[in-house]
């Protein structure tokens, strides 16, 4: 086959791949007054998705910050501002570590076990099952997971950021002695409400939708084999950690851009 | 009027043909089996029947209704009277064998608890699972799922059953109480059943037509008497399990022979 054929195929699968994504995101919209009357099953999703997913998050985030806090420090103190440690820390977490590290954290976890549920669900023939039984499986399955992962992430980007900026406290305050009075009220005089920690949790609903939406489509669309599912929680993965990291981009360009 | 009408259905699976202009009744209150060579589409024609394949021309009607026309509500409702046996028992693995029973009426009934207690005690009775409701599904034999399978297919009382080879991997005891089970839920709930099988024997004893499907076409169709009469070739290979016949056991494609030549040139 030659270069240009495949190339175009190439092109021709992609896109046919975007078409069925667009509309099994239309399906799973659809989906959502009806799991909003239902929302025991969404809460059990957040259980399995959100809150087994929040020792990862503590752990990570609390080290982040540590080393926010080491990195920082060594940076100010040449310039005499390490009692700006505080703003430093926050500002690198709330704007930017938060949302991303935890949403990269998310996909690892919580994504790639979505997927491999709903494609070993599809594979036997559990989804199959579901139809014939009149529950629709988008319906019943797959819109309580996307809601648990679009209302979980921003909460666990939050106790990222939050742990995080404790992190780098502690390591500030603890180890190399900075002020800790100038370290808070820095931090909280030069945090801004709008500017940072919304757009902060912009960012983090922004990727809880994509990755949830990513690993949900992988999963239903996958090959009905072991080797398929396998192969689609790798591109859940891989995808979703393009997806966090680009448009974190366009996202900070349209919030901090112009500051 | 039949219950489920088929007129000249055609399913192509990418270039090949599944089905090549079918037609086939199916009467009210009656078991009719689907027989024919594996890989023929019997579990195929089960989900175009089900609405979960579209076929490529002709038309199923099931109860007055086209399924491939109706929209996904209607389609859902039609749905909620048919009830099927998956091949695999497609049993959900995450809920216990009860509540695997109990899923159809939670999700369609406002029943209340007690109620449904009793309902899934009922039919898990039925087939001789009531102890084994704790159990999850992955700690259960082939034959034990499909059995529960069954029980979770007629939760909901539907007007017609689609079974899928029902009585693989069964021994003979239960094979009998399931051969008896169906005839029964198919005569005391007045049901329309559909059974694929390979088991001849079982399958002739619950038959009130059978339907031999081979190479996409209907091959023959009669009660069990006639076709163990029948003098056709084919039907005699399948009736009597000869390995040479009109039926190729094989998957179409290159004979043996080419395989093997072939596979020496390249060399
Ligand atoms: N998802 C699929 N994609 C492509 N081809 C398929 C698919 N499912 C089934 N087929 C093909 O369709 C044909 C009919 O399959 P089907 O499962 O309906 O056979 P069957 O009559 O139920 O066989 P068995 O008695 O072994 O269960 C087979 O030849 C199979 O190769
Ligand atoms: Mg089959």
């Amino acid at each position: 086959m030659g270069t240009i054929q495949r190339l175009g195929q190439w092109a021709i699968g992609t896109s046919e791949r975007l078409g069925r994504g667009y509309l099994f995101l239309m399906a799973i919209l659809a989906g959502i007054p009806g799991s909003l009357f239902r929302f025991s099953l969404v809460i059990q999703q957040i259980y399995s998705v959100g809150v087994l997913s929040v020792l990862l998050i503590l752990i990570s985030g609390l080290f982040v910050g540590m080393v926010l806090g080491l990195q920082g420090y060594n940076t100010l103190v040449d310039f005499g501002a390490e009692e700006s440690l505080g703003v430093m820390v926050s500002l690198s977490l709330v704007r930017e570590l938060g949302p991303v590290v935890s949403a990269l954290l998310f996909a690892g976890r919580a994504g790639s076990a979505l997927t491999a549920e709903i494609g070993l669900m599809k594979s036997t023939e559990q989804l199959s099952g579901m139809e014939m039984m009149a529950v629709d499986p988008i319906r019943r399955v797959i819109t309580p997971r996307f809601l648990a992962g679009f209302i979980s992430l921003p909460f666990l980007a939050a106790i990222f950021s939050a742990v995080g900026i404790l992190g780098g406290y502690l390591v500030g305050y603890g180890l190399l002695g900075v002020d800790d009075g100038a370290f808070w009220t820095q931090m909280q005089t030069k945090t801004d409400w709008y500017d940072d920690i919304l757009n902060g949790v912009i960012k983090s609903i922004v990727f809880g939708f994509v990755v949830t939406w990513i690993a949900l489509f992988e999963g239903h669309d996958a090959i009905p084999t072991s080797e398929g599912v396998g192969r689609a929680t790798t591109r859940t993965v891989v995808h979703s950690a393009f997806a966090i990291l680009g448009l974190d981009f366009v996202l900070t360009a349209l919030m901090f851009g112009d500051v | 009027m039949p219950l489920i009408e088929i007129r000249d259905l055609h399913f192509y699976r990418g270039d090949r043909a599944i089905f090549k202009g079918v037609d086939l009744d199916i009467y009210r209150g009656k078991v009719t089996a689907i027989m024919g060579p594996s890989g023929t589409g019997k579990t195929t024609l089960l989900k175009l029947i089900g609405g979960q394949l579209v076929p490529d021309q002709g038309t199923i009607m099931v109860d007055g209704q086209d399924v491939h026309r109706l929209p996904h509500a209607q389609l859902y409702e039609l749905r909620k009277r048919m009830g099927m046996l998956f091949q695999s028992g497609a049993l959900l693995t995450d809920i216990s064998v009860f509540d695997n029973v109990a899923f159809p009426l939670r999700e369609h009934t406002n029943l209340p608890e007690s109620m449904i207690q009793d309902l899934v005690s009922m039919k898990l009775q039925a087939v001789g699972l009531r102890n084994a409701k704790e159990l999850m599904p992955a700690e259960l034999s082939g034959g034990m799922a499909r059995r529960v399978a069954l029980a979770r297919a007629v939760a909901l009382d539907p007007m017609m059953i689609m079974y899928d080879e029902p009585f693989t991997g069964q021994d003979p005891i239960s094979m009998g109480t399931l051969v008896n089970l169906i005839k029964r839920i198919n005569q005391s709930m007045g049901l329309t059943s559909i059974v694929v099988s390979h088991d001849l024997e079982e399958t002739m004893a619950i038959a009130d037509e059978i339907y031999l499907l081979s190479g996409g076409k209907v091959i023959e169709r009669g009660t069990p008497d006639t076709l163990q009469d029948s003098s056709s070739e084919w039907v005699k290979q399948f009736v009597e399990g000869l390995p040479d016949g009109p039926v190729p056991f094989h998957f179409p494609g290159m004979s043996f022979e080419d395989d093997l030549l072939n596979r020496k040139a390249v060399k």
